[in-house]
Formats: structure tokens, C-alpha cells, sequence
């Protein structure tokens, strides 16, 4: 029986002290015609064929070029981090709930919010919640929280947010009355600061800023910063970990800093692995930490006045609070924060700098190859960080179709979220591109518009 | 034995009232709630000029492993909170009656004191929940 | 010792730097960086050291029995870990092209029918997280239902006492009120008193069940024509899916909707508190709420859904598809058990947890319902002990990772005083269980003789009980620059 001990004479045994003849006879509380009649399911299979099985359906998406970013991105993963990782007493344990039986755990995670706080400069960071998105939409709740001395409960939400993000937003405040009012980017790509200004900010309670925006394209985020604590309210940044090892962190935006920064923590150290798992970061000012949701660990002594960890301000949390919780999240990516703290560690942050340079370096080579193809251009000519919108002389869906058969993943078509932006690629170049790749990708880009065009 | 000072008067809530001769009254948590919450690590204090009414959650008073809503007993508005409350919480765990005062209010209408119980009917009450 | 405190300035790990050439940057000034963060220097080996040596701080299912009540840790197969560890899945880009990606949605949409088929219901989303995303998709399909036929005076949510905490706090996130029902002394919900709760604002129901208390409740027809008389619907919490999968399906019981925790019942690692996955599946009347994508099959080609397939849904609940490598792993277990497998699990858990329970009662434990059946898990309560040594019920726990047994769940459901809640999961072996009972019969001495000796435990772990005060109080959440040098002195 796969991964079940028992032997026939360990269950006689067992049953014998039960006086009892079979093991359905413990199930006797449940009612006759609730039992299952039959499960359509097939047979049970080897390990071997199962492996063999799981082997010929990854092979399907093997060996790409992958150019795809929009959220998820590409960085080169040291052997070490995952090896690590992946160790049973990291791998097959529960939420700390034992503080003693978890030091391992509760540990890492004392060293991951330290080093999150350093990235972003924030004060206080919380142990992860599930991804990029779901942070973004608790950070939304945590804001209306914050400032619910003020009427209204509307959050500024700019149109280059992640689309799949606001939709995540739209999903999980929906039943609470939280309006989000979408902001018009400018022709750079940008928040639209002229729009800004003549803003009637009436119920509204914080602006969600991004940098870099979905476009790639970075943000003014000292004015708007200060623009938005001008008028009471907070600003919830939005942030790419790995670019902020060179960019402006949000506790240093404007005149004092965001009041809630969030991201996704995928770049550090997480596999694309189709989306998940990934872990979300989210850290704030010090005076927000008992609305922030999500567990937080502190560090503390034992009886004999040794340094240990434990988790703490649990009162804000489900288990306690029960309906008046924070939030109903329970878990948060422990493991992806282990590989996370392990991946920060071994880079450091010159490693890390040196990580978002190039891949910053290499996307702007790709621009300017690309160039060279009539037609094609980068679309805002803004500062951006590692990801382009491209304007086609084509539609873009045809051209990443052909250069998906070459196994090239061109990037995002734009227009299913953006119907202005008809012949638009978003493009994602990092540091584990090589010269020859972008040259590839040229040329098969090259050749995909002459097709599209002749037909 | 559990203090219940003879001259308070209590809420069902465990919230204890002492109503001073000007007419303004001091609130705060029994002796029996903060030994039943443990270690008190943070107060939730209600804003200065809040108005109340009875019956209205008012705060909220945390330990490690426990959360409670304080509820103001009475209806009026807040004239003053226990700031010192705000980085020693323990003074609810050591002081429940003096000390760890919560907040100190203006009665709006002073008949409801009628209908909050007297320390033999909150001894009552404890002696009962205790079953 | 932290990681920070191990660096030297200068010191790094060159081989994972990315090499090649670093022209100065171009941004903007206003928008750079100043100054680095303070990250630990450290080289490789350190860090390896470093975090393999925190790793031996934890206990965990590969190294311990781990019978934490209403958390399922089973063995977490290997060959799961390995075939979602592949390339193909591991590499791939979530928004890679379906052309690319066919090996991959055929997992995902076999897993979705295999998840239909084990609960009884007519439709699955695999997109939610963990449980307590799944629990929110399900409320919010509830209120989608009954705002779709303009039903608007269902505000209320009633939850049983013993519900886990997630179940109150996602009614509240979902814009509902929450009315407890209480539980009877035998471990069933008061039917009188949800009789009486039910009404023209009752939105629905989330119960598990087996409950939290490790009984089945066996009114659960009556419960769920009641709820369904008064236009509610009823949510089905999966975390104890475990102990009748395959035997009961939910649907059949009278659930609309529930959510599965694949990191329990499919036997994904938990990960030291995630990554879950926490699946959600609805009968037909709920089909078009579903949260999206799905993963579709048209003739031979599996595809995402797009909003033309789902337009009434709650939406998007993850900015891709959800833990996909969670999935994967609960996929490759369904597999390899397959129909007679995932029954036995059901089976060889209900005997783990009704032997253990036997053989506890043999040793003097107090049962919270000692007249019923164990479901998969059952309860304790150590009041007794408490009132002869005074010991409680921590200090039990503590104790028992001495022994190097992790604790069962203490504390809670709340409504049993000093309890534990105990797990022991179809994957121990009968010789693992008498080890857990020989452990708790020396505790029992030693509670006699020298209670001391369990009110101060644990004395051989890496440390011994925490100031959980001191931490709340004095919020110590990262680690500060120019902390060592004032550690030195």
C-alpha cells in the first residue's frame, strides 16, 4: 500500500483492541446513504510510471527562450538555495506553532524581515503573505484600516498596475465597500501628474504606486509621494524587489517615506514554476504594524535569558481574533521566504545590484537591436527597469504565436488588457540572457513580422 | 479571592465604573478579566472626545495569547484616556482599580448607572460562570 | 548566531555573481539608490552552514512523529517533490504560450476532475492559495449566488463553535456577519439551536466534518435541509477531508461548496507554514461563479478559460494560477494511489487516530467525547491532570518534545479546556504509535513525581520556553545595523 505501514497483523492487532472485525466498522457513526458508492478514479500507479508519466508532460514546456516578465521573472538561481531549501526539517515542517521545536524556521524568518526591511527601508516587514497580488489587496484593506477616521474608503489605483493584480484587488475588496478609482498613465507611461492635480480626492484614502509600473517604465514617486501626504493619504508602494537594489527604496520616497510598500518576492530566488509558489512581501511604518495582517516573528529570550525566536502579536491574527482579524490569512510561504533569505544571503547586495544592472543593460541592448527592424520601437521613452513595451508594425498576438513554435517566448500581447495598445509586446530581458539570445530573439522577431505581414 | 471594590459598579462585560463627584467616571477592566487575559501587551486606548454610547465597543486590550473588546458601560464622551497605558500595559495586570484605568468619561445620562450590577451581583455573576 | 552576524565587510560569494560588464547605471539620479542595503558578507560555505545547521533546529515530519490535530502531516512523498522539481514545470513561465505548455494543463485538468469526482461535485478552480483563500472564493461565490437573484438580506454567516478561526474571519472579509452556533456535549452542532438561528438572513453555513472536535456529525442531512429550507447554502471546510476521502463526498452530504487543503489531505510539505494550495470545488448552481482561470479542454487541446467561459465570476485570486507546484505534487499522489489508494487513506487514518485514542484512554487520558468514534483525530483534555499536579496541558506539549515527539494541537477547539488535539495520520506505522504512548506514560509519571520537571520543559531543545511577553512588549522584528558592535561590548 503506497506510503501506508500497516501489515496485516499490525491491523488485526489494532482492531483486536478496537474489539472490532474490520475498519469500516469505524465509520459506523456515519449514515448508510452517505457512503460513496463507487469513486471514478483510475488504478493506483508506480512510482516509476509516475515519474515516467509526469517526465513526457514537462517536456512540453522545455528548453524555451523564455523573454515573458509581467510579474514573473527569470533570474539565475544558485545551485546552493534550493539544495538548502529542501532539506525535510525545512521542507516537511508546520507553522511554528512550537516556538522551541521551530527555531530553524522561526530563525530564517527573523533574518528574512530583516533583510526585506533593509531592501525596501521600510521599518517593520511581516513573515510573507501568498503572492505579489494577494499583498497588494491586503495592503488595499490595511490602508482603509489605517484611515478609518476618514470617510470614504477609495484607493487610487493607476492603469500600468499589474492588470492581473487589480483584478486580484477587484476579487478581495469587492464585498467590503472599497472603491478602486483607476488613474490614466501619460504618454511616457507614467502616473499622469496634470490629472493628479485637478483630482477631486474626496473619500479618497491612499494611492497605490508601482516602480516600476507594469510597462517597465519607472515612476516619479518623490512627487507623487508628496503629493499624496499633502492630502492625508497613504501610499502603498508597489515594488520589485530585485530593482530595488538599485532604485530609490519606498521608505525613501519624498519627503517621509511610503506607509505600506508590497511586492513579489519571485525574483529572489523562486523558480517560475508556473506562478507559484511564490511568496508576497509586506512591510510598513512602525505606527501601522498592529493593522498589518499576516504572522510576524520577534526575537526574544528563554528562561535562561537566551536569544530565541517566537512568534509574536498573534492577537491580530484568525486564530485569536477570530472575525475581527486583521485578515483570515493563516499561512504564508514559509518555504519560497527560506529560499528567498538563503538566495539574499548568498548574493548580497552588490550581488543583487549587479543582478538588476544587467539585466537592465541586457534589455536595453535588446531595444536598441530591435530597433534596427522597421517598425519597431520602444513605445514610452522613459527610465525603465529590465522590461520594454515594444510597438509592432503587426499585431502582436500572430507574431509571439510564430515565435512560440521556435520556442521563443516573445512576451506579453498587450491589447486583451490595454485596447489602446493594438500592436504592443511587453518584453522581459534579465542577466541570464547572452548576447547570442538577443540576437536570436531578433532575428525570429524579424521573420515573424515579414510572415505576418505577407499574409 | 478576586477584588470587587464595594463602591464601583459593574458590567456584565466585566468592566468596572467609578463615577467621581463632578459626574465624570473612570472605566477600566476587573481584577478577575486582566487574571483571566494574563500578561496584558497592548491597549487599544478610544479617542479623546469620542462619544459613546452604551454598550459601544470602546477599545481593546490584548495579551499574548488572547484578545478582548472593552465596551464602555455607560453612554458619554471620552474626556480622557490612560496614555501611560500606551508603554505599560501592565498596569491593568497590577493595578486594575487605580493604575490600569482605561478611560474617564462624561455621563451623559447618569440613570444607566441604575442598570449596571452592583459588586455583590458581579461576584454573582463570576461565582456563577465559574460552574 | 544570526547570519548578519557572521559577515565580514568585503566578503562575498563570487560565484553567483552574475559576471560580465557593469556600465554605470542610466536612471535618473532622483530614483537611484544611495546606499546598498546592509546585507550579510558571507561566503558560500558559510551561508550553506548556516542555514543547513538552523535547519536541525526544527522538528519535522522526516524527523519526527508529528501528530498535530487538524493538520494532517503525512510522509510527503518524494517522488512528488521530484516530478514537480522537473525542468519543464519548474522553468516555465506562467504566462507561457498553451502551445508550449499542453504536458502541463493536462495535469492541472485531469487533477480539476479528480478533485470533482472525490468530493461529489460538479466543478473545481485549483487558483485559490491555502485553505483560507479557498474559504474566501467560497463565501464570495455564496454572495455572488444570492446577489445574482437579488436576494440582498443575507448578511449573516453561521459558523459552529468549534470552527477553526479562518471561518469567522473570511465571513467578515467577505462583508458578512458572523452568528456562532454552539456545540452539543457529544461533539455535534446544537440542531434546536441552529434551528433556531436559521432565517431570512442567513447567507449559509461553514462547517467541517468531521469536525474540529474529531467527530462525524451525524445529523448532517438534517443540518443541511435546514439551512438549504432557509435559502442558505452550506460551506464545506476540507482541512479534516482526510479522514473520509473517498468513503463520503461531500456533495452527497449537501454541501454546495468547499475548499480541499492539498497540503493535508494530498500530502504536499507544508514548508514550515506554506506554500498550500487550497483548491476550491462548487456544485452545478455555482458552476459560473467559479474563481478563474480553469484550465479547459476543447477537442484534444487544454486551454485557460477566458471571461466569455466564466463571466459571473468572483474573479482573479492570485496574479497567475495559484501554487502550481503544489498542485503538481497533489496531482502526482493522486496518481500513484489512485482509486483504492486515496480510500485507504481514510481508512488507516481513522484506525491510527481510533487505536491511539484506545490505548490513551488505557493509559487514564481524559476523552472530550468519549462516547464516540475518533474521526481521523480526536481530543484530550488534560483538566484532570491539571487539577491533581498542576500541569497543564503546555506544559504536557512541552514536555513531550523531550521525548522528541512534536506536540499535538493545544488549545484548541477552544471550547474544550486543556486540550489536545491529536493526529497521528495514516502514514505512522503501529510501532511509531506505541513509541507516542510509551512517551506520554512516562510523562504521566513524571507529572506525579516531579511536576517541575514538566512545568519548566523543554530541557533539550536549542532553547527552552520563550518570553512571549517580552516579545510583544518589546518588538524586536529585525535585525538593526550596529547591533553587533554594541553585542561585542
Amino acid at each position: 500500500m503506497p506510503y501506508i505501514p500497516h501489515t496485516e497483523s499490525d491491523v488485526a492487532h489494532m482492531l483486536s483492541a478496537l474489539k472490532l472485525d474490520t475498519i469500516d466498522q469505524l465509520f459506523d457513526e456515519i449514515p448508510p446513504d452517505l457512503w460513496a458508492e463507487k469513486l471514478e478514479i483510475a488504478e493506483g500507479i508506480s512510482e516509476m510510471s509516475a515519474t515516467r508519466l509526469m517526465t513526457e508532460r514537462a517536456v512540453t514546456s522545455d528548453r524555451q527562450l523564455n523573454f515573458l516578465g509581467a510579474g514573473a521573472y527569470e533570474h539565475f538561481i544558485p545551485a546552493a538555495v534550493w539544495d538548502v531549501v529542501t532539506r525535510g526539517e525545512f521542507m516537511t515542517a508546520y507553522t511554528p506553532y512550537q516556538a522551541e521545536a521551530s527555531q530553524g524556521t522561526l530563525q530564517t524568518i527573523y533574518e528574512y524581515q530583516s533583510m526585506i526591511t533593509q531592501l525596501t527601508a521600510m521599518d517593520i516587514s511581516n513573515a510573507s503573505l501568498y503572492d505579489g497580488a494577494s499583498a497588494l489587496a491586503e495592503a488595499l484593506l490595511m490602508a482603509v484600516r489605517c484611515q478609518k477616521k476618514k470617510s470614504g474608503q477609495t484607493i487610487l489605483m493607476p492603469m500600468q498596475v499589474h492588470p492581473f493584480y487589480r483584478q486580484v484587488c477587484e476579487t478581495i475588496v469587492a464585498a467590503q465597500g472599497i472603491q478602486l478609482q483607476l488613474l490614466p498613465y501619460d504618454e511616457g507611461g507614467q502616473i499622469d501628474q496634470t490629472y493628479l492635480a485637478q483630482l477631486n480626492i474626496e473619500g479618497v484614502v491612499a494611492l497605490v504606486i508601482p516602480q516600476p509600473n507594469f510597462f517597465g517604465v519607472l515612476e516619479e514617486v518623490h512627487a507623487l509621494t508628496d503629493w499624496a501626504h499633502a492630502r492625508g493619504l497613504l501610499v502603498i508602494a508597489q515594488v520589485n524587489p530585485m530593482a530595488l537594489a538599485v532604485l530609490v527604496p519606498p521608505g525613501q520616497w519624498g519627503q517621509s517615506g511610503a506607509d505600506i510598500a508590497v511586492g513579489e518576492g519571485q525574483p529572489m530566488g523562486v523558480p517560475l514554476a508556473s506562478g507559484g509558489p511564490y511568496f508576497g512581501f509586506m512591510t510598513c511604518r512602525e505606527s501601522l504594524v498592529r493593522q498589518m495582517p499576516g504572522r510576524i516573528i520577534g526575537r526574544t529570550v528563554d528562561l535562561d535569558g537566551k536569544e530565541g525566536f517566537t512568534l509574536t502579536l498573534q492577537a491580530r491574527e484568525q486564530h485569536i481574533r477570530r472575525s475581527k482579524a486583521t485578515s483570515n490569512i493563516c499561512t504564508n510561504q514559509g518555504l519560497a521566504v527560506t529560499a528567498a533569505t538563503v538566495f539574499m544571503s548568498l548574493l548580497g547586495a552588490q550581488g543583487l545590484a549587479e543582478v538588476a544592472q544587467q539585466s537592465h543593460q541586457n534589455c536595453e541592448a535588446l531595444i536598441k537591436k530591435v530597433s534596427v527592424i522597421p517598425g519597431v520601437k520602444a513605445h514610452f521613452n522613459r527610465a525603465r527597469f529590465h522590461e520594454v513595451v515594444l510597438q509592432l508594425p503587426v499585431a502582436a498576438a500572430s507574431v509571439i504565436h510564430f515565435m512560440a513554435k521556435q520556442n521563443i517566448q516573445a512576451g506579453v500581447d498587450l491589447q486583451p488588457f490595454y485596447p489602446e495598445l493594438t500592436q504592443h509586446l511587453l518584453v522581459c530581458v534579465t542577466e541570464t540572457k547572452a548576447s547570442a539570445d538577443l540576437s536570436r530573439y531578433v532575428d525570429v522577431l524579424a521573420e515573424a513580422i515579414k510572415l505576418v505581414v505577407a499574409v | 479571592m478576586t477584588a470587587i471594590p464595594r463602591e464601583l459598579k459593574y458590567a456584565a462585560s466585566h468592566e468596572w465604573i467609578r463615577v467621581e463627584e463632578d459626574g465624570t467616571a473612570y472605566i477600566g477592566i476587573t481584577e478577575h478579566a486582566q487574571a483571566a487575559m494574563g500578561d496584558l501587551v497592548y491597549v487599544e486606548l478610544p479617542d479623546v472626545e469620542h462619544e459613546f454610547a452604551a454598550g459601544e465597543e470602546a477599545g481593546v486590550v490584548e495579551s499574548v495569547k488572547a484578545a478582548s473588546d472593552i465596551y464602555s458601560p455607560v453612554s458619554g464622551e471620552v474626556l480622557a484616556v490612560n496614555e501611560a497605558l500606551e508603554d505599560a500595559p501592565e498596569l491593568i495586570n497590577s493595578d486594575p482599580y487605580g493604575d490600569g484605568w482605561i478611560f474617564r468619561i462624561r455621563l451623559s445620562d447618569t440613570e444607566e448607572l441604575n442598570d449596571l450590577l452592583t459588586a455583590d451581583e458581579y461576584e454573582e455573576q463570576l461565582a456563577e460562570e465559574d460552574h | 548566531m544570526l547570519i548578519f552576524e557572521q559577515g565580514q565587510p568585503g566578503r562575498r560569494s563570487m560565484a553567483e555573481a552574475p559576471g560580465g560588464s557593469s556600465a554605470p547605471l542610466d536612471f535618473p539620479a532622483h530614483l537611484m539608490r544611495r546606499q546598498l542595503p546592509r546585507f550579510p558578507e558571507v561566503s558560500e560555505l558559510q551561508v550553506v552552514r548556516h542555514y543547513t545547521n538552523l535547519s536541525r533546529k526544527n522538528f519535522s515530519i522526516d524527523t519526527q512523529f508529528y501528530p498535530l490535530g487538524s493538520c494532517t502531516m503525512k510522509y510527503n512523498p518524494r517522488g512528488a517533490h521530484r516530478a514537480a522539481s522537473l525542468p519543464g514545470f519548474l522553468n516555465r513561465h506562467p504566462l507561457m504560450a498553451e502551445t508550449n505548455s499542453q504536458g502541463y494543463l493536462t495535469c492541472l485538468f485531469e487533477l480539476q476532475e479528480i478533485l470533482a469526482e472525490v468530493t461529489g461535485m460538479a466543478g473545481v478552480s485549483l487558483t485559490p492559495m491555502a485553505g483560507a483563500q479557498g474559504e474566501f472564493a467560497g463565501i464570495a461565490m455564496i454572495r455572488a449566488y444570492h446577489q445574482s437573484r437579488q436576494d440582498h438580506g443575507r448578511t449573516e454567516i453561521l459558523v459552529p463553535a468549534a470552527a477553526h478561526g479562518t471561518n469567522p474571519a473570511t465571513a467578515v472579509m467577505c462583508g458578512y456577519t458572523v452568528r456562532e452556533i454552539p456545540v452539543k456535549a457529544d461533539g455535534d452542532v446544537d440542531l434546536d439551536a441552529l434551528k433556531l438561528a436559521v432565517g431570512p438572513q442567513t447567507a449559509g453555513l461553514m462547517m467541517t466534518n468531521p469536525s474540529t472536535c474529531g467527530v462525524f456529525d451525524r445529523a448532517i442531512a438534517e443540518i443541511a435541509q435546514t439551512i438549504h429550507q432557509a435559502g442558505g447554502l452550506l460551506y464545506y471546510d476540507g482541512a479534516n477531508l482526510n479522514a473520509i476521502l473517498g468513503k463520503v463526498k461531500p456533495g452527497a452530504m449537501g454541501f454546495d461548496v468547499l475548499h480541499l487543503n492539498l497540503h493535508k489531505t494530498f500530502a504536499t510539505p507544508h514548508g514550515g507554514g506554506g506554500p498550500g494550495a487550497g483548491p476550491v470545488a462548487v456544485a452545478s448552481r455555482l458552476l459560473p461563479y467559479l474563481p478563474t482561470p480553469i484550465v479547459m479542454k476543447s477537442k484534444d487541446f487544454y486551454r485557460w478559460s477566458t471571461e466569455h467561459d466564466f463571466p459571473h465570476s468572483i474573479g482573479r485570486l492570485s496574479a497567475f494560477m495559484g501554487n502550481a507546484g503544489v498542485l503538481l505534487r497533489a496531482y502526482y499522489y493522486a496518481r500513484v494511489l489512485g482509486r483504492a489508494g486515496l480510500l485507504r487513506v481514510a481508512e488507516y487514518a481513522t484506525l491510527n487516530a481510533n487505536y491511539l485514542m484506545q490505548r490513551l484512554v488505557d493509559l487514564g487520558f481524559t476523552l472530550a467525547y468519549p462516547t464516540r468514534r475518533a474521526s481521523h483525530e480526536f481530543i484530550i483534555s488534560l483538566s484532570p491532570q491539571l487539577k491533581q499536579y498542576g500541569v497543564n496541558a503546555m506544559d504536557f506539549a512541552k514536555r513531550l518534545l523531550d521525548y522528541g515527539f512534536h506536540a499535538p494541537t493545544t488549545y484548541f477547539p477552544l471550547l474544550v479546556p486543556e486540550c489536545w488535539l491529536i493526529e497521528p495520520t495514516e502514514t505512522e506505522s503501529l510501532e511509531q504509535l506505541e513509541l507516542f504512548v510509551a512517551a506520554l506514560e512516562g510523562i504521566l509519571k513524571e507529572a506525579a513525581e516531579d511536576a517541575t520537571l514538566l512545568k519548566t520543559a523543554p530541557h533539550t531543545l536549542p532553547v527552552r520556553r520563550l518570553d512571549d511577553v517580552k516579545a510583544a512588549r518589546e518588538l524586536d522584528v529585525k535585525w538593526s545595523y550596529g547591533e553587533e558592535k554594541t553585542r561585542s561590548t
